[in-house]
């Protein structure tokens, strides 16, 4: 069977006044119907990029230049703007955001921002007019009690800022839900929230998936988020895919020495915090080779001379790294 | 809301009475004697010292401040000199003109500038953006009195489009007053030559006393536009699929607008004030013409009184931003 979702060798890049970066330079990832993937990566290495590149809303000035996303079979890449917004958006891909104060329009009721979209992408059921927004209504304030917004039937009349952070976060989740997706993609839903309800929602989540018959793409840059929900996991480095495979595989057995490093990072798991030794390189400017091997501890003359070649390390994990070929 | 309201109210006395005292003394200031203007060439110096103590002219300045401050607070502006009406009719019967042209050139520059806005902040610098920027500027730098010139030599006198000056031919009788405004009042009364007319005089004065704020109005929304399509909301909303025309006209748009409504109110002051030349070349019978007239003969209470007036003008205008800003955004009116 295809999986919901296969991005395959994606390679964005954006030209700017410096010169064209690199931004994503060979990402590719596979997300099964059912299932919870997570993307971890540092800040910049191009995790937005590759959901916008997604959905299909790249920023100015940037180009695919090669790779296909396959979404049920299709390449999502060839469609236009008229045919993503008519049969993916929403309807089909649903969106979290990392921010909800922010991803909310702040002068619109909640109600009316989450109806517009429910208005063009909410499965067709033969209603109209009044009868077809008064359903919606209906099922968002059902979404709404679902999420343990309090006050389901009033919060549409609200502005987004008469609510909790947690509570927005649990308005969106309900909205990404509201014309019944089959994926949904999670921009670092919790980053914004106190620890407390970033658990909460993470269990949500994690429900949810298995009630609405979901699969979820979870961007994060946590490992403990990840290791909490996720079924499988991708590791991300300077526009490249460096891991991939089962959760539990990957975080008994990091294979790349990238992913090492990160959980060796991780404040739960290290006694000590060490960090990880200079930076990500530069999309305008990406060295020959591997892009970690000016970080990494264990990198030896060849690593610097070609890419390292996908394999699969002893774990199951797919790995980019010359140690495994 | 209300009290919101109420409370600007209260807080405009004081800004008024500031304002009478500044513009009292710059009057004064000026080294005319107003009983000579008003007695005219021919009056003998005893005529004079009459006027001077008839009207209390020869009273120290607080106590002839003080008397004016009590008229005003009922109402009284005095009689103007030279019509030897009083002031506040004939503001009364001139302020509808003026209203009327001012109304129609803010509808003037708001209609097409909100869009002409929108479009050069979509269009970000590109060249439609660059052909509104230059527009933009030729808007604000060209004077007024040389444009409307330049408009009535077009399209009056070369190509005979449109009438010359006036607010209605003469060959056509005024409809009957209702509400004092010429073009409300042809409607009311069923008068259509007389709103046809009246529109097709209006539209001249009302293009040039537009220019200014039109392009004042494109700059400030496209700004705006900018800014607001910045924000994450509008990533969210193409994400979940809005339509791009709602997207744009709806959502981003009242986001865009705080700017442009503040800017509204104050341009809204400087029609008023722009109206005084734009009415004396048109010879449109308003509170403009009205001014220009009054300075001329140096007629004291009538520059009071108007004064006055365009200041309780620019503070009503301002207290209606307030609460267009405050139905904009919700959380601005919380926050009051």
């Amino acid at each position: 069977m295809i999986p919901l979702l296969k991005v395959d060798s994606l390679k964005v890049s954006i030209r700017t006044d410096d010169g064209t970066a690199r931004v994503l330079d060979d990402v590719g990832l596979t997300l099964e119907r059912g299932r919870i993937l997570g993307v971890v990566g540092e800040s910049g290495c191009g995790k937005s990029t590759l959901i916008r590149a997604i959905m299909g809303i790249l920023p100015k000035g940037a180009s695919v230049d090669a790779g296909h996303v396959w979404f049920e079979g299709e390449n999502l890449l060839v469609f236009s703007e008229a045919e993503l917004n008519g049969r993916i958006r929403s309807s089909r891909i649903g969106f979290i955001p990392q921010d909800p104060l922010l991803a909310l329009n702040p002068v619109f009721k909640v109600g009316t921002q989450l109806l517009e979209a429910m208005r063009w992408h909410a499965p067709d059921d033969g209603t109209r007019g009044r009868e077809r927004r008064r359903r919606h209504v209906e099922r968002l304030v059902g979404l709404l009690r679902r999420m343990q917004v309090p006050d389901p039937e009033t919060a549409l009349e609200r502005y987004p800022h008469q609510f909790s952070g947690g509570q927005r976060q649990r308005l969106l989740i309900a909205a990404s839900l509201a014309c019944a997706p089959t994926l949904v993609i999670a921009d670092e839903p919790t980053t914004a929230l106190d620890v407390t309800t970033q658990h909460q929602i993470l269990l949500l989540l994690r429900e949810l998936v298995g009630e609405f018959g979901l699969s979820l793409l979870f961007v994060t840059h946590d490992f403990g988020v990840v290791a909490e929900l996720c079924d499988d996991l991708c590791v991300i480095y300077a526009g490249q895919t460096v891991e991939a495979g089962p959760v539990q595989a990957v975080l008994q057995a990091p294979a790349h020495p990238y992913t090492r490093a990160l959980l060796a990072c991780h404040p739960d798991r290290a006694a000590s915090f060490v960090g990880i030794p200079g930076r990500v390189p530069s999309p305008l400017a990406r060295p020959a080779g591997c892009q970690f091997a000016a970080r990494c501890g264990e990198a030896e003359p060849r690593c610097r001379e070609a890419s390292p070649p996908q394999a699969r390390a002893r774990s199951g994990a797919d790995v980019r790294c010359v140690q495994y070929a | 809301m209300l009290r919101f309201v109420l409370r600007r109210c209260a807080l405009v006395l004081p800004s008024l009475l500031g304002l009478l005292v500044v513009t009292f003394l710059l009057i004064h200031a000026v080294p005319s004697d107003p009983a000579v203007a008003m007695a005219g060439d021919a009056a003998t110096p005893e005529q004079i010292a009459q006027l001077r103590l008839q009207y209390g002219l020869d009273r120290p300045i607080w106590e002839q401040f003080a008397v004016y401050v009590g008229k005003v607070a009922r109402f009284d502006f005095g009689e103007s000199a030279f019509s030897h009406r009083p002031v506040a009719l004939d503001i009364v019967q001139r302020l509808p003109a003026t209203l009327e042209l001012t109304f129609a050139s803010l509808l003037l520059s708001v209609l097409i500038g909100v869009p002409l806005g929108v479009a050069a902040g979509l269009k970000h610098n590109t060249w439609p953006d660059h052909l509104l920027r230059i527009f933009s500027v030729l808007g604000v730098a060209i004077a007024a009195f040389w444009f409307a010139i330049m408009l009535q030599l077009l399209f009056a006198m070369n190509l005979g489009w449109l009438p010359l000056r006036g607010e209605l031919s003469a060959t056509l009788s005024k409809p009957p007053v209702v509400t004092g405004f010429l073009l409300l009042d042809s409607i009311v009364t069923g008068r259509w030559d007389a709103f046809a007319d009246g529109l097709r005089h209006l539209l001249l004065p009302a293009v040039t006393l537009a220019l200014g704020g039109l392009a004042t109005i494109v700059r400030f929304t496209r700004s705006g536009v900018l800014d607001t399509l910045q924000n994450d909301f509008v990533f969210y909303e193409r994400a979940v699929g809005y339509r791009w025309p709602r997207l744009v006209w709806i959502y981003v748009l009242r986001n865009s607008l705080t700017a442009t409504v503040t800017q509204i109110g104050l341009l809204f002051g400087g029609l008023i004030a722009g109206g005084v030349v734009v009415e004396a070349i048109f010879d449109w019978p308003g509170i403009g013409s009205y001014t220009v007239q009054a300075i001329l003969t140096g007629d004291r209470q009538v520059m009071l009184a108007v004064t006055l007036l365009v200041g309780a003008v620019y503070a009503a205008v301002n207290i209606l931003v307030d609460v267009a800003h405050g139905l904009l955004d919700p959380r601005l009116m919380e926050r009051a």
